[in-house]
């Protein structure tokens, strides 16, 4: 079995030091180690942005493809061969704006998926301007007298939007964060993580410190039960969606892959593709 | 004796002329004749005029007709606007009920039959288009027991008492308008047909068949005319081969998700028309990066914008070829009739998988929407060619180094592999990257990359590029076109070689690259060239001149009203072209 050493290229990451992607990065790496995964049965997908370049640094299959597009395309991967575990990472400007889109109807469909938000409130690629993520009056390049929008909260709305899996974490917190993705790659279904992943770089506000102290973690609260979806829903309002921890989970619901009709366990990928003389025929016969 | 006809059914949207349409044709095609059809609807649902033309011949025919040999009105409105066509001697069936009048200078015969009242004595005036269509088939005085077996495998499903209600409309209304006529009317009798049975379908039913025989299991689309059918076939049959039909959030959800699917090895489409094309551009371009098989189908309809969204258009040509920024590798292919449309989704499929590039398939609306006779399509025709797909184990790679998906090669294409196989880990991303995908700024890297892809199609020349019937040496006029208007300048080069001035045509199927070498000769040849093409402003034209030059011979023939060519308007601004 793979350890997560094997998880690991020999390419250096070009984040910054103190990058909170760091910790994403190793997190994904030790997960699937523990989940018990050969680097090749799995397939990272990411976007565009500093974070998204962690499909490069992580030795599994992986594509690093349009800017907001991940999941579109990780779902694609996981369309035409299950058998893969497949994850979509990047930025929260990737998943919460341009791609925002991709990321309710992702949920919708269900696909079995593991998806991490690297959220670090700013666009950092680009080199800091304003995120859906950034709080009201929020100074950036391109929000000079400060944000006047509001703050986009994913977590509400992918619970509104039928997740069946909603997890949030924080890079200093490694042991969470691992043990919150194994327990993703394990959900059969969508699973959504929103990492808190500091950009050292251009975001000021939104620090190391700074989530230290507004961060609730649920792991201290023996008593949330992440079954029930109003007390969830409750519960990220009243944080102000600054909770950590395993949010809302449903096991009942199937996954698009065991709905789907037709849809058999093994990959697409790998059944023959060739008709054979007498399904062709029959299929003219409509058109007779 | 004759041995065509063109038929047509008018109402209002919602009122069973689709039906009709399609049970009249049916019989038709099982007595053996070649049928041509055309849909006039608009993006309404119900109400608006709508109506369906049907061109029946004991010939192969591949064109609407300029005229009009029987209309079948439900309303008044439907002879007011298509009477027009009628040749001198034509008939018109419709409605008693609304009192029906032929237009002042129209030498029509008008048989008013009591549609409504009959169909509503048998319980229904749904059955309005069966009393309708009963009186015309019996007009035409063709089998009566193909007819009623069609009725039967179209109401089937409801029952027996139903197939039975609308036999005996159908009955009605026959019975009617023969005693009106006292007959089967002499003049409208069609020579027998070769009897031999035909296909008669839609050329997006022919790609979705295409698409299934070309082993592709996935379509990830949104919907939008004249796109839909292709997904709305395929999710009938996917299923049924372990595959299925994904209608995503959009059409970059759609395009992007084709491109994950066939990077992890499953044949993927999309299918849309100019708006989603439009939205797909960015992706197309990751698949010429990325070098990422992926498989679209364009079917062109009345743009900019929403445009003329139920009209006829070839004005995507620019954007199809052009589209995406920077520069990548694309191949582009134009079916010309409605076998193409199957055989050319099988091709598309291969060379986007041999040479690893994105590979558009563009129709228009009349070739997607049109409903006609094809050919036998053969199963032996079917050939499935993945290219370099890697499919057996791989020997492990050196300490440290990732499978090299992105090899230089002598031909520029590198052996691909998917997820999941050992040893073949490789990155693949978007920026510029080396051989085993990793991001790379080098320079040189750079230069050897973008001669790699764009290198990969120098010799690609598709099946029949250019189909070209040059049966002059020197013709007065060499033709070109691409797409659905080919049966209609077959029928106008009959008349012009009647009168004495000659043609050739070239219809252009490869449209990307261009097959410059194929036509030249032909260019070189001819007094003069047309252009001939559905959109304002001459993009084939103007290719033509980008790429072979003859700007001095090459004149347009441009429609962009949102109808089809008709013969003779090809015929008259031919002969003043010439
Ligand atoms: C279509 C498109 N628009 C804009 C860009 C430029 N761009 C690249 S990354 C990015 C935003 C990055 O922010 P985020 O997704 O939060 O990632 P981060 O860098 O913060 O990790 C933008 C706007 C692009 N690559 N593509
Ligand atoms: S700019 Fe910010 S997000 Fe990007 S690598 Fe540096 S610290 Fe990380
Ligand atoms: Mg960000």
């Amino acid at each position: 079995m793979a350890t997560f050493k094997e998880f690991r290229n020999n390419v250096k990451p070009n984040w910054c030091p103190g990058c909170g992607d760091f910790s994403v990065q190793a997190a994904i790496q030790r997960a699937a180690a523990n989940v018990g995964l050969e680097p090749e049965q799995l397939a990272v997908i990411s976007g565009i942005g500093c974070s998204g370049r962690i499909s490069g640094y992580i030795n599994a299959y992986g594509l690093h493809g349009i800017h907001g597009r991940a999941l579109p395309i990780a779902q694609g991967v996981k369309l035409a061969n299950r058998e893969l575990t497949v994850i979509a990472s990047g930025g929260d400007g990737d998943g919460f704006a341009i791609g925002m889109g991709h990321t309710v109807h992702a949920i919708r469909r269900n696909l079995d998926i593991t998806y991490i938000v690297m959220d670090n409130q700013i666009y950092g690629l680009t080199k800091g301007q304003t995120s859906p993520r950034s709080a009201e009056g929020f100074k950036t390049k391109s929000t000079p007298e400060g944000s006047i929008e509001s703050t986009l909260s994913p977590l509400e709305i992918a619970l509104s939007a039928g997740a069946t899996f909603v997890a949030q974490s924080f890079s200093s917190d490694l042991k969470q964060l691992t043990s919150l993705i194994e327990q993703g790659l394990q959900h059969k279904g969508f699973s959504l993580i929103n990492v808190f992943s500091p950009c050292v770089t251009f975001n000021k506000i939104n620090t190391y410190d700074w989530f230290k102290e507004h961060i609730v973690n649920l792991d201290q609260f023996p008593d949330y039960d992440p079954t029930n979806r109003v007390a969830a829903m409750n519960k990220i309002m009243e944080t102000g969606g600054m909770l950590t921890g395993l949010i809302y989970q449903n096991k009942e619901r199937k996954s698009y892959e065991d709905l789907a009709v037709g849809f058999k366990p093994e990959g697409i990928a790998k059944q023959d593709i060739k008709l054979s003389r007498d399904e062709f025929e029959k299929l003219l016969t409509e058109f007779k | 004796m004759i041995s065509q006809l063109s038929w047509k059914i008018g109402g209002q949207q919602g009122e069973g002329v689709e039906s009709t349409d399609r049970i009249f044709s049916t019989a038709l095609n099982r007595l053996g004749y070649y049928l041509y059809g055309y849909r006039h609807f608009s993006s309404r649902i119900k109400g608006g005029h709508t109506n369906n033309k049907i061109r029946i011949s004991t010939k192969p025919i591949r064109a609407i007709s300029d005229d009009l040999d029987i209309l079948v009105a439900f309303d008044q409105e439907s002879i007011d606007l298509n009477a027009h066509e009628l040749r001198p001697g034509g008939v018109v069936v419709a409605d008693a009920k609304f009192s029906p009048t032929i237009p002042e200078g129209v030498q029509a015969r008008l048989f008013a039959v009591p549609i409504t009242s009959i169909a509503e004595e048998l319980g229904t005036s749904l059955m309005k288009n069966m009393v309708a269509s009963g009186a015309s088939w019996a007009l035409l005085g063709l089998s009566m027991d193909v007819f009623n077996k069609a009725v039967e495998e179209e109401f089937g499903r409801k029952g027996p008492a139903i197939v039975e209600k609308n036999i005996e409309a159908v009955r009605r209304g026959a019975e009617f308008v023969l005693e009106q006529a006292g007959g089967p009317l002499e003049e409208f009798k069609l020579a027998d047909a070769d009897g031999k049975q035909k296909l008669f379908m839609i050329g997006n039913e022919a790609m979705a068949l295409g698409t299934l025989a070309a082993g592709c299991r996935l379509m990830s689309a949104y919907p939008i005319t004249p796109a839909s059918e292709i997904m709305e076939w395929l999710i009938k049959k996917l299923p049924k081969f372990g595959g299925t039909v994904v209608q995503t959030e959009d059409e970059i959800a759609a395009v992007t998700m084709a491109i994950g699917a066939n990077y992890a090895g499953v044949r993927t489409m999309t299918a849309s028309a100019g708006p989603g094309l439009s939205l797909m551009m960015e992706a197309i371009g990751l698949s010429g990066m990325t070098e990422t098989p992926l498989v679209i189908v364009d079917t062109q309809r009345g743009g900019p914008s929403t445009g003329l969204p139920t009209k006829q258009e070839q004005s995507d040509i620019n954007a199809l070829i052009n589209g995406t920024h920077g520069e990548i590798p694309k191949v582009v292919i134009a079916p010309s009739t409605i076998e193409e449309c199957f055989y050319d989704m099988i091709e598309g499929f291969n060379i986007s998988e041999q040479y690893q590039v994105p590979v558009i398939i563009a129709t228009d609306l009349q070739l997607s929407l049109g409903k006609q006779t094809c050919e036998a399509l053969e199963y032996d025709k079917i050939v499935i060619d993945r290219g370099k797909l890697v499919t057996g184990e791989l020997p492990p790679t050196e300490e440290n180094r990732l499978f090299k998906r992105y090899e230089f090669t002598e031909d520029g294409v590198s052996p691909r592999v998917i997820p999941g196989v050992k040893h073949g880990i490789h990155h693949v991303t978007g920026v510029e990257h080396d051989q085993e995908g990793r991001p790379s700024e080098s320079a040189i890297n750079r230069k050897k990359m973008m001669d790699k892809r764009l290198n990969k199609l120098n010799d690609l020349r598709i099946t029949d590029a250019v189909k070209v019937d040059a049966p002059n040496a020197n013709p007065d006029l060499l033709v070109i076109a691409m797409g659905s208007t080919g049966g209609t300048i077959e029928e106008a080069r009959e008349r012009l070689s009647a009168e004495g001035i000659s043609t050739n045509r070239i219809m252009v199927r490869q449209m990307h690259p261009f097959p410059s070498e194929l036509l030249k000769p032909h260019l070189d040849a001819a007094k003069k060239v047309i252009v001939l093409e559905n959109n304002a402003t001459g993009q084939l034209a103007n290719l033509i001149k980008l790429n072979v030059g003859s700007h001095d011979k090459i004149r347009n023939l441009l429609k962009y009203d949102g109808t089809p060519f008709l013969p003779s308007e090809i015929h008259n601004a031919c002969k003043e072209l010439n």
